[in-house]
Parts: C-alpha cells; sequence; structure tokens
C-alpha cells in the first residue's frame, strides 16, 4: 500500500443501467465507465444537468444502489473494502464507522424527536449517549433550530427545518467518507454559510467529501474539484 | 474487514412441503445479533411458513437450522430434544404473534402473564416476579396501575406490547415477530415499531419479522428477503432492495405499495 | 331386595380387576403420574365416586375390614350407599373406625387419625389433572407433565394472590410429588394437605369418569407448591370442637337453627366420637390446651 496515497474513495469504471421490468423490461442505461477518486481532506463537486445520475453516484458510493460493473473501494486505516461486492453486515458496518450520507430527503421515524435524531446518528458511530447528545445540541443550535423543537418529531417541521436536522444527523459523527446530496436546498442565506463552515471544517479534519450543490456561491466555496458528470453519460 | 463475529442462526436449504404442494423451497439465511431481517412476500408467499420453520414449529422436508446457543456452541435446531426445544422457546427466544391472543393468556392477569416465563424457569418469589413485571409493564409503556387486569381490557396495541413484555422478561436474543402491526391503526403501529427498535439498539436483540408491509420493514429492518411462490426472490439491506429493486417481482411489489 | 342375582366378588369381574390392578402398580411405579384405565360401568352414575369404587373392588380381599367417609362423615348417604354395595357384592366386614379399617374409600378428606402401614386409602377424584383449568388441551398437559413444564401452575398461584392477597386456593391445593409430577390431591381441603407427606399407608387416587389412576406409595415427600414469601399455610380455626374439643382437627360448620345459629364440629365424625368416647366432659379440660 502506498504510504503517500491519501485517496479514501476509489471508485473504477462504474456503470448503472435500470432494467424496469414494469414496463416490458426496457432498459434505461444511465452511467458507464465511471472513474474518479476522492482524496482525504478535499470536496469534489459532482456538476452536470438535471437527470445525468449525479445522486445515483452518490447513492452508488453509499451502497443504496447496486452497479452493474466496475468498482468501488473505500478504505478505513489501512485497508480498501470494494461497497459493490462487500458481504451485507460489512456495507452496514462501513456505513456506520466510514460512508457517512446527507440525502436531499429527511426519511423521518415516527415520535422521534429532533435531537434525539441527531444523538443517535452520533451514537451509531459510536460516540457514547451524553457526548452525542451534546454534540448533536451543538449542531441544532448552529443551524438555528430552536430548542423548543428539539423533542419534537421532524415530520411536522417545514421543508428547510427538515433539511436542517438532515443536515446535523450527517455531520454530528465524523465519518472520513462524506456524501452530501444538495445540502443547501431549502436553505437562507445564513444556514447556508452554517453549511458551508461546516464543509470546511471536516475538510480540515481530514474527510473526504463528494457533493451535489446546485447553488454556484456554495459550489464555489467548497469545491476543490469539479467534476462533469456528463462525461459519463452511459 | 469483517469482524469474524458468528452467526446466530444459520439457514441453509429450508425446504418444506405438503404433498405437492410448495411451503417453501431451499431457504438460506444468516441472522447476527442486533439486526432485524424482515420476510416480505404476498399471501401465499411462504413467510409464515419460512417463519414457522425458523421457529422450529414445524420441520423442514430438507435443510437444517443451525444455531448458537447461550453457551457459545452452535447446535442443530431440529437435533434437539423436546424438552431443549421448548427450554430455548421460552428463554432465549420470542415469538409475537399476529393475533394477540395466540401468545398471551387471555385468562391471566397482565402482570401474570409477563410471570409466566419467569415461573417457568423456577422464580418463586413473589415480589420479584410482581416486580419484574411492573418493569417491563412500564418499558412497553403500559400504565403499571393496569398490572392485575385482564387482556381481555387491553386494546389491541397494548395486548401487542404486552406480548413484547411477555418474551423480553427472560433477556431472549432472537425474537420472532409474525405481522405484529397488523390490523392497528398507523399511529399505534409507530408506537409498536418504535419501541421494537428501541428494544433492539438496546439489548442487542435479533429479530426475524415477517411483514407483507413495505413501510414497517423500511422503517425496522436492516436486511430484507423478498419471497414468492416459496422461494426467495431478491434480498440484500433493506434500503438497497426497496430503493433499487432488480427482480420483476419486487419492482412490482415495490410500486404497489401505497406509501413508498 | 328380592335376590336370585348373584355378583362376582366385589361386582367387577377378575379381568376387569387384573386390567386396574396393573394401572395401579403403574401408578405406584411412578408416583404422581396419572396412569390411563378403562373405567367399567359402574352400578352409580359419573361423578358419585366411580373411580373410587372401582378401584376398591379391585384390590378388596374378603379378609379386609372397609370404611367408607364422604366429607369425613360415615353417615352421609354416599358413604352408607357404598359401604352397603360392598357388604352386598363382596361381604367384607365394614366399619366406621379408622383404626380397625384395612381399606378407607373417602370422599374429599383423609381421617384425623394418622394411618399406619398396611392401610390403603382409596380417594374419590372428579378432575385429575391439576393444571386442566389453565390448560384445556389434554395433549398440552401430558407434554407439559412429561416435561416437567410446571411454570403454569405456579401462575394460577400469584393469580390469587395478584386477586386476594394471598393464595385462595382452599382444596384440590397442588402439591409436588418427589420433586417430579404436580398431583391434584382430590378435593380435600389443603387442611389435610401434609397428612400426604410421607404417610405409612398406600394412597390410591381413582377418576372414573376421566379414566386416570395415580398413587403415593408409602413415605412419599409430597409438597405443597407456594412462593418463598407467600408459604403454604394450613386453615386455622378459630374455635375449637364444640362436641370434643379438639383444636387440631378440620371443622364442619353446622346451621343449628332458623335464626343463624351455628356450631363448629369435626368434619371426621369418627374421630370425634373417639374422643368423646374416651375421655366424657373432655371439652372442658382442652379450653386450656
Amino acid at each position: 500500500m502506498d504510504p503517500t496515497d491519501t485517496a479514501l474513495v476509489r471508485v473504477t469504471g462504474v456503470a448503472k443501467t435500470f432494467v424496469m421490468h414494469l414496463r416490458a423490461g426496457a432498459t434505461l442505461p444511465v452511467l458507464r465507465e465511471v472513474s474518479f477518486e476522492v482524496h482525504a481532506g478535499e470536496c469534489v463537486v459532482l456538476d452536470g444537468p438535471s437527470g445525468v445520475g449525479k445522486s445515483c453516484i452518490l447513492k452508488m458510493i453509499f451502497g443504496n444502489y447496486r452497479i452493474d460493473a466496475g468498482s468501488i473501494l473505500v478504505r478505513q486505516g489501512q485497508q480498501w473494502t470494494d461497497v459493490a461486492r462487500a458481504s451485507p453486515r460489512d456495507l452496514l458496518r462501513l456505513r456506520q464507522c466510514v460512508i457517512g450520507y446527507i440525502s436531499q430527503f429527511l426519511r423521518t421515524i415516527p415520535r422521534v424527536g429532533a435531537l434525539e435524531v441527531v444523538a443517535q446518528s452520533a451514537r451509531d458511530h459510536g460516540l457514547e449517549a451524553a457526548s452525542a447528545r451534546a454534540r448533536a445540541a451543538d449542531l441544532l443550535g448552529r443551524l438555528a433550530i430552536p430548542e423548543r423543537l428539539w423533542q419534537l418529531p421532524p415530520a411536522t417541521f417545514s421543508g428547510g427545518e427538515q433539511q436542517r436536522i438532515n443536515i446535523a444527523r450527517g455531520f454530528v459523527a465524523m465519518h472520513p467518507v462524506l456524501l452530501l446530496d444538495e445540502p443547501t436546498a431549502s436553505l437562507d442565506q445564513k444556514n447556508r454559510a452554517a453549511v458551508v463552515e461546516f464543509i470546511r471544517h471536516r475538510k480540515r479534519a481530514g474527510t473526504a467529501l463528494v457533493g451535489i450543490f446546485h447553488d454556484e456561491d456554495v459550489k464555489r466555496q467548497v469545491a476543490d474539484r469539479s467534476i462533469d458528470v456528463s462525461r459519463f453519460r452511459a | 474487514m469483517s469482524a469474524g463475529e458468528e452467526a446466530l442462526l444459520t439457514a441453509a436449504g429450508l425446504t418444506k412441503l405438503y404433498g405437492a404442494r410448495i411451503g417453501c423451497v431451499d431457504v438460506s439465511l444468516d441472522l447476527y445479533a442486533g439486526e432485524v431481517l424482515a420476510v416480505v412476500g404476498e399471501s401465499g408467499s411462504g413467510k409464515s411458513t419460512l417463519l414457522s420453520l425458523l421457529a422450529t414449529q414445524l420441520r423442514p422436508t430438507h435443510g437444517r437450522i443451525r444455531y448458537r446457543m447461550r453457551d457459545g456452541v452452535v447446535r442443530d435446531l431440529f437435533a434437539l430434544g423436546e424438552a431443549e426445544r421448548r427450554f430455548l422457546l421460552r428463554t432465549d427466544w420470542g415469538f409475537v404473534h399476529q393475533d394477540a391472543r395466540l401468545g398471551l393468556r387471555m385468562g391471566v392477569s397482565a402482570g401474570g402473564n409477563v410471570g409466566e416465563r419467569l415461573m417457568a424457569v423456577g422464580w418463586r418469589n413473589y415480589g420479584s416476579i410482581r416486580g419484574e413485571a411492573l418493569d417491563w409493564l412500564a418499558r412497553v409503556e403500559i400504565e403499571t396501575g393496569r398490572i392485575d387486569d385482564l387482556p381481555t381490557t387491553f386494546s389491541g396495541g397494548m395486548r401487542q406490547r404486552l406480548q413484547i413484555a411477555k418474551n423480553m422478561v427472560t433477556a431472549p436474543r432472537l425474537v420472532f415477530m409474525d405481522e405484529p402491526t397488523g390490523g392497528l391503526d398507523v399511529s399505534v403501529q409507530a408506537r409498536l415499531l418504535d419501541l421494537m427498535r428501541g428494544l433492539v439498539a438496546d439489548h442487542g436483540l435479533a429479530v426475524v419479522i415477517v411483514t407483507h408491509d413495505l413501510a414497517v420493514a423500511r422503517l425496522l429492518s436492516h436486511r430484507l428477503i423478498v419471497m414468492r411462490h416459496g422461494r426467495v426472490i431478491e434480498t440484500g439491506l433493506t434500503d438497497q432492495v426497496l430503493d433499487d429493486p432488480r427482480e420483476p417481482y419486487t419492482q412490482l411489489l415495490v410500486s404497489a405499495d401505497l406509501r413508498g | 331386595m328380592t335376590g336370585g342375582v348373584s355378583y362376582n366378588f366385589a361386582y367387577l369381574d377378575e379381568q376387569s380387576k387384573r386390567t386396574i390392578r396393573r394401572a395401579i402398580l403403574k401408578a405406584i411405579a411412578i408416583p404422581g403420574y396419572q396412569v390411563p384405565f378403562p373405567s367399567r360401568e359402574m352400578p352409580m352414575p359419573y361423578g358419585w365416586g366411580t373411580g373410587g369404587v372401582q378401584v376398591t373392588a379391585s384390590i378388596l380381599g374378603p379378609h379386609d375390614v372397609l370404611k367408607v367417609i364422604d366429607q369425613g362423615a360415615d353417615d352421609t348417604t354416599n358413604a352408607v350407599s357404598i359401604r352397603q354395595f360392598f357388604a352386598r357384592t363382596a361381604g367384607v366386614r365394614t366399619t366406621t373406625h379408622t383404626s380397625e379399617a384395612s381399606i378407607i374409600q373417602t370422599r374429599h378428606r383423609i381421617p384425623e387419625a394418622p394411618l399406619a402401614e398396611g392401610q390403603i386409602i382409596v380417594y374419590q377424584v372428579p378432575i385429575p389433572e391439576p393444571l386442566r383449568f389453565l390448560e384445556p388441551r389434554e395433549s398440552e398437559t401430558r407434554q407439559m407433565h412429561a416435561l416437567e413444564d410446571y411454570g403454569l401452575m405456579h401462575v394460577k398461584l400469584y393469580e390469587d394472590i395478584a386477586r386476594h392477597g394471598h393464595i385462595a386456593t382452599a382444596y384440590a391445593y397442588p402439591v409436588m410429588v418427589e420433586a417430579r409430577y404436580l398431583m391434584d390431591p382430590s378435593p380435600t381441603p389443603k387442611f389435610d394437605n401434609p397428612k400426604m407427606h410421607m404417610s405409612p399407608a398406600l394412597q390410591l387416587f381413582g377418576a372414573g369418569r376421566e379414566q386416570r389412576i395415580y398413587a403415593l406409595p408409602p413415605y412419599t415427600r409430597v409438597v405443597s407448591l407456594d412462593f418463598d414469601d407467600h408459604p403454604f399455610a394450613r386453615t386455622r380455626f378459630e374455635q375449637p370442637c364444640a362436641l370434643c374439643g379438639a383444636r387440631d382437627t378440620y371443622l364442619d360448620e353446622v346451621v343449628t337453627d332458623d335464626s343463624g345459629g351455628r356450631m363448629f364440629v369435626c368434619s371426621d365424625t369418627d374421630y370425634c366420637q373417639g374422643r368423646r368416647t374416651a375421655a366424657p366432659g373432655r371439652e372442658a379440660h382442652d379450653e386450656r390446651r
């Protein structure tokens, strides 16, 4: 293993085609020959028109979507694991310890309060209960979620508030790899700035980030590199 | 990268035939501590048969199940003596039925129901038994003042939570659930599932849950098995199977689910 | 009664007796275990002691002395009928004195006078299965006995304490035999349970309608079920027997007039009689015992 290798994610020759059996087996090729690397401390931005497959790439790295060809190697310490070939158990562990994912939508679990949603994520990553709550409270504070909402389940929150819970949940644990799918979409200027600060902080901490951003301003502030996903269009 | 942790339960080639009729065919799976495995499918898919086989309520036509006992020794479940099997069912395992009347003694008070397993394994102090029952009733959010009430006076959701308390009192490592949310109001379902999630997280429980409701699977399970006509159609992490279904039947199932 | 009809000794044919004796032997070999037996038609309806009668008929010999009691008394209708039945069909000597009997058939009580080696007591049993009211399936209860799976019995006792503050079972109080089988002692009051423990006599139990026989050979350990913090307690009566002054017997309440007058007397009529005959005026002495 090359000691100078700082890559944490290595995507090689990945392809994805959807087969829609409900439409008489119509195939929808989305991506082919996707290859790129992400190094510790950098933020790689995925660019391209809507529908080209940006979210798809993030989901494949997270193991949410399965791939038809190639490999997605993710590093933990000195070990590389191919997400595409990992056992379900290993993938779950990878998600717990290595890969964090902030999706576009917050899937809410009924009855769990906002603070607990975020603290839970920290505990899953290994933090003990008290520290988890403290970090969760800190992040919610920075994202301007008022304390009176902390015990309420986010299902009743506005879109912007839900997005901020989602962000807090993604950032509370220190995953070495962080995937962000339009994290600032429903946020106002102040909260966008907070997210930018979070991203910068994580870059300094050596996290490898891969993100999709619609806001040009935010993109400019955080991106180290840009990848135009249209080159991988199938 | 795998920690080399041993599976709690491993089923290989499970097949149940009723003459020419198929219950299930060639099902293999393994289950680890702290994970929830959902078995989904429509009526007649074989999911309930599979659950019954795993819980040793039925004997398979072919196939084997190995289980890691509390002492660490891995045993073939169908080679266990009847006394051993019953002991396992009563202490190390739980079974939550869809119809609470199958899992509870309706003529016995809530406290008696929860205390039964303890008495079955030799607890002989009334005060301790009652104390333990009160503790568990509180944990499943049943008002402790109802400890002496009969389950016939409980709502559907309360009966299910009582079933859970009844099973949990001996700290089982594996719980089987057969459509536990069937027939319950949505908010009641949510409460029940929330309770299960908490128990799985706090106690490192392994759960096999049979359900036809994908929302329940998504909420509770880490892994998913889709069954149809007695066979496993697709398997993987829950989010994988539900977000990126590959098999035609799975795609049909997912698209048909109203709540997504 | 006009005659001409002659019965086999003790009414039952020898083959039936043999079958029943085999069941009895098996029961003695497995104390507390319910042995199925083919119950015969007896000249009395089910529920009137046919099980006990079949057991007695099978073990009775011409030199036996038979005592029959019902709720402790020799002179109630049932006791008299059964005693006369055997007097007629077996010609054996009958008695009301416990110490003189070699076989005692009883319904719902154990005599106060301790039994001796060589005596046999035959109990009439309605429902032999102690778990029946908790678990109606015979297939299940058989498994429970086979696997010593008795948690359910404690559930019943738990329910009693939860509902009444104490174990409310007053009769047919369940016992463990030789720490292996759970047994129903028949509807004798729990007061009598300790008498079954390590008794020098042979105890046989017959249930005619349910077709079961079980047994306690002499000197068998019989322990009443309880909880550590709610131990088994014998019934205590507040007053002595109004007739003989005994303080340690099971008392019956007898209504004496129409205005609520009542008195408590020994249920075991023979024992009470014996005390009065042995020491007239005993009452007065016993007040201070």
